[in-house]
């Protein structure tokens, strides 16, 4: 083995805004080798690779490439240094071929010659074992072939430190193994490779080395023969922390939506969830742990009817003040506006905060207008009531805004949360959902936002509660149900069970025909 | 309907067609940028009276005008005034991320406005009311190749024509094997359907929208020199022909589905279709105005075609019309 590493990071920091993202990272990696990356969601792997690839540019720390030390500032520079990265969110031109996406802006001399980059195309497939066609359109493309398109493009501009970016994420197992047969091949010939990931069975699989980080903070790396999956979990989710949420014991629990069977395909066909069965009890918390993009969303939204649901899944429904004898109603093929009606309420946090539940240029009072806009008399909206629920928002959750009709938009994060969350609330539901309703919070807003799904809790309510720190979900749910690929991969007792437990369930991707 | 009847019809949808097709060609550049520039007939009319008024002063100050000067002259002012007002489109809707709607359509109307002015001030200053005549310059315009346009209906149909027909032509296949066929007009298709993959892909996306937007001007001005040195023989007149041909030259673009090359038949095809009338006996003045609906109905029904067959080649640039920025985080 050679001793220069392909990629030295020396003491590489950061910050976004007040955010660390990544905090003095150290680490190698080397030619010949798969080396794994892996840590929980907004642990700072993509961060410290994008670093590599030029997208961001670290405020601390040095990088060097074969020992010497390099300024990477653009994907130009990565490229000039042989890195590559190949995103998750595809880069390609659907309606260019996959010889013309390969080619897109490389400055060569001469006229565009595609016959001889077809060629040059065939060749690298043929040394790794892909299986491309050059003149494919991208839009005809399935999504594993849009990767090696990728792939290929970055391998075509000579490359040899390869970065994927939880590659496996959107494949079949049969792709995967694929994927991994390739990565070998390329390892073998010498090429230094790192894989993102946070499916251990994958990291076992392929790897030669693991590196962990947890919250922005590189744990350290082991050989992955020395290793076991338990001592991965270990390392990737840490000890417990405490946090006092407040959390009263259950009251007077009944099913007040039992989910059957529930099969959800998104729109390019990939199957999101699979026969998903659970049941929410009224006076409780349940929580949902996954990794991101397990299919949480996917749940939430054909719950609230958003999403087309597989035939033969069941929702029933009932509503406070039914009894366990009543037999409540279905919610499948109703409309997302008699689900509503019927009292289940959706606060789904979307990643940009405002895109999918308030409109960022009205007031808080036009926000509340859209729930109640259907109730005013004859051709005029009723602009007193919401006022009103809007000034009883900003009041009972401390809302931080000029006025009730400042644009929501100009709110500070942890202030739209709390108009988007409260407003939900208002709606006196039976069934409260939630996403990421902490995501970017502070700690004194969040324990707000925790307090109230505890009030609704006591009000009878069946609180969804989707999270994505371990630490919360275990001190404010009841239960935890985990998803991981879409399927249930277990419902644990959060008064009882670890975080070892569920991080274990969270990256245990049972494949086609397994048991749980 | 006589031979001579329909020689002076395709004749006449020629001459209408290049209009036309000089703004579509150039719209389709800019367009493949992704930039949705409705400024066209605003800057057909840049380059008519730019071309006019440099033609009008060279011809005014020298008794004997030389036909090369008068030609480039003109040539060049409509060029580079039809090119600025692709820069002020450029550095409002790029630098500035003004909407792109609202800017094209302002500059349809600054256009109109700038062009209608100066050509009131020609015409006052020429004696009067329809009087301003760059005969020397619209001469070299209209020529056409001795001996060929003699040679009966062939040379009236085909060599019949001034050097700005054939030149439009030229243009239109030059850009289709620029774009088709070259790394830089794989670029700058690659900007405007996915600004942020050629962003990554290291390719300067600000400078390929200003440079296809500024020289795509530039050619759709081409259309108004035209129209006011061969079309209407070297004169001005404030009716608005050139807006209404303007938007003509934008639905050719739907038409021709982002293809340069189907713009040279199907500018013809319009010219055809709005001249049809002409043909057809006993027409009213009411009836003639139906007539001349028809491009635009073809194009509607083009439209609806291309939707229902939904070819991915056909449909317009993926990010047309949309304001590229970095995503900071």
């Amino acid at each position: 083995m050679e001793t220069v590493a392909a990629v030295q990071l020396k003491n590489i920091t950061k910050r976004f805004g007040k955010v660390v993202a990544n905090d003095r990272i150290s680490m190698e990696i080397r030619r010949g080798e798969i080396l794994s990356l892996l840590g929980e969601n907004g642990s700072g792997k993509t961060t410290l690779m994008n670093m590599l690839a030029g997208i961001y540019f670290p405020d601390e720390g040095e990088i060097f490439v074969n020992g010497a030390p390099v300024t990477i500032t653009s994907p130009k520079d990565a490229f000039t240094c042989g890195i590559g990265m190949i995103h998750q969110h595809f880069k390609l031109v659907d309606v260019f071929t996959a010889a013309e996406n390969i080619v897109l802006g490389l400055e060569d001399e001469g006229r565009l010659d595609l016959k001889a980059a077809a060629s040059r195309i065939s060749d690298i497939c043929q040394k790794y074992g892909f299986v491309i066609d050059p003149n494919k359109k991208v839009y005809d493309m399935s999504v594993s072939e849009k990767q090696t398109v990728e792939i290929v493009k970055v391998l075509y501009r000579g490359a040899d430190i390869l970065i994927l970016d939880e590659p496996t994420a959107v494949l079949t197992p049969q792709e995967t193994d694929r994927l991994f047969d390739v990565m070998r091949n390329m390892k073998a010939d010498g090429k230094a490779m790192v894989i993102i990931t946070h499916k251990l069975h994958e990291v076992m699989d392929v790897s030669d080395r693991v590196a962990v980080l947890r919250k922005g903070q590189y744990i350290g790396d082991v050989a992955t023969c020395d290793t076991s999956p338990q001592k991965l979990t270990d390392m990737m989710v840490g000890h417990a922390v405490t946090l006092n949420i407040n959390r009263p014991d259950p009251k007077d629990p009944i099913p007040r939506l039992e989910v059957r069977d529930l099969t959800v395909y998104d729109a390019m066909g990939v199957k999101r969830l699979d026969k998903v069965t659970f049941t929410a009890m009224g006076g409780e918390i349940l929580g949902i742990a996954g990794i991101a993009g397990s299919g949480q969303k996917e749940l939430l939204e054909s719950i609230a009817g958003l999403q087309p649901i597989s035939p033969g899944a069941s929702i029933r429904y009932r509503p406070i003040g039914h009894t366990e004898e009543q037999t409540g109603t279905e919610l499948v093929g109703k409309t997302p506006l008699q689900i509503k009606q019927a009292g289940v309420s959706l606060a789904f946090v979307p990643e940009d905060r405002l895109g999918m539940g308030l409109v960022g240029s009205l007031g808080m009072t036009g926000n509340m207008l859209l729930r109640s806009y259907r109730k005013g008399r004859g051709a005029f909206t009723d602009r007193k009531a919401p006022k009103q629920l809007a000034e009883n928002v900003m009041e009972q959750l401390e809302v931080v805004t000029p006025s009730v009709s400042f644009p929501v938009r100009r709110l500070s994060g942890g202030n739209v949360q709390k108009v988007l969350v409260g407003r939900e609330i208002a709606q006196e539901p039976s069934v409260l959902m939630t996403a990421y309703a902490v995501r970017g919070l502070d700690i004194n807003t969040s324990y707000t936002i925790y307090n109230l799904l505890t009030e609704q809790k006591m009000k009878g309510v069946a609180v969804v509660y989707v999270g994505e720190d371990l630490d919360v979900l275990l001190e404010l749910c009841d239960r935890i149900l985990v998803l991981c690929g879409g399927q249930v991969s277990g419902v644990v007792d959060a008064r009882t069970t670890t975080k070892e437990e569920v991080g274990l369930l969270m990256t245990r991707f049972k494949k086609e025909g397994e048991k749980a | 309907m006589t031979l001579a009847q329909l020689i002076r019809l395709l004749q006449s949808s020629v001459c209408f067609g290049t209009v036309i097709m000089y703004g579509s060609i150039g719209e389709i550049l800019t367009e493949k940028s992704g930039n949705l520039n409705l400024g066209v007939p605003g800057i057909m009319y840049l380059g008519g009276i730019s071309g006019l008024a440099a033609s009008f002063f060279y011809e005014f100050n020298n008794p004997a005008p030389s036909p090369v000067i008068c030609l480039l002259v003109s040539f060049v002012a409509a060029f580079l005034a039809a090119a600025l007002g692709g820069l002020l489109y450029s550095f409002l809707t790029i630098t500035l991320r003004a909407n792109q709607n609202v800017t094209g359509l302002t500059l349809t109307i600054f256009g109109g406005g700038v062009a209608n002015f100066f050509g009131g001030s020609l015409n006052t200053m020429a004696g009067g009311v329809g009087q301003i005549s760059v005969a020397a310059t619209s001469a070299v315009y209209r020529a056409t190749i001795p001996g060929l346009s003699g040679l009966g209906t062939v040379g009236a149909l085909l060599f019949n024509y001034g050097f700005m027909v054939y030149l439009a032509i030229v243009v239109a296949i030059v850009m289709h094997w620029f774009l088709n066929r070259t790394r830089k007009g794989l670029n700058l298709r690659a900007v405007g359907e996915n600004p942020a993959t050629a962003d990554a892909a290291g390719i300067n996306v600000t400078r390929y929208k200003y440079l296809a937007t500024c020289v795509g001007a530039g050619i759709s001005g081409l259309g108004g020199l035209y129209y006011t040195m061969d079309y209407i023989k070297g004169t001005w007149a404030n009716d608005g022909t050139i807006e209404s041909l303007g938007w003509l030259a934008v639905a050719l673009v739907i038409f021709a589905t982002w293809r340069s090359v189907n713009a040279i038949w199907g500018s013809y095809l319009f010219g055809l279709l709005f001249w049809v009338y002409l043909v057809i006996p006993d027409l009213g003045r009411d009836s003639i105005e139906l007539f001349k609906m028809l491009p635009y109905l073809v194009t509607i029904a083009v439209l609806i075609g291309i939707s229902l067959r939904k070819k991915r080649e056909n449909q317009p640039p993926a990010s047309l019309g949309l304001p590229y920025f970095r995503e900071e985080r």
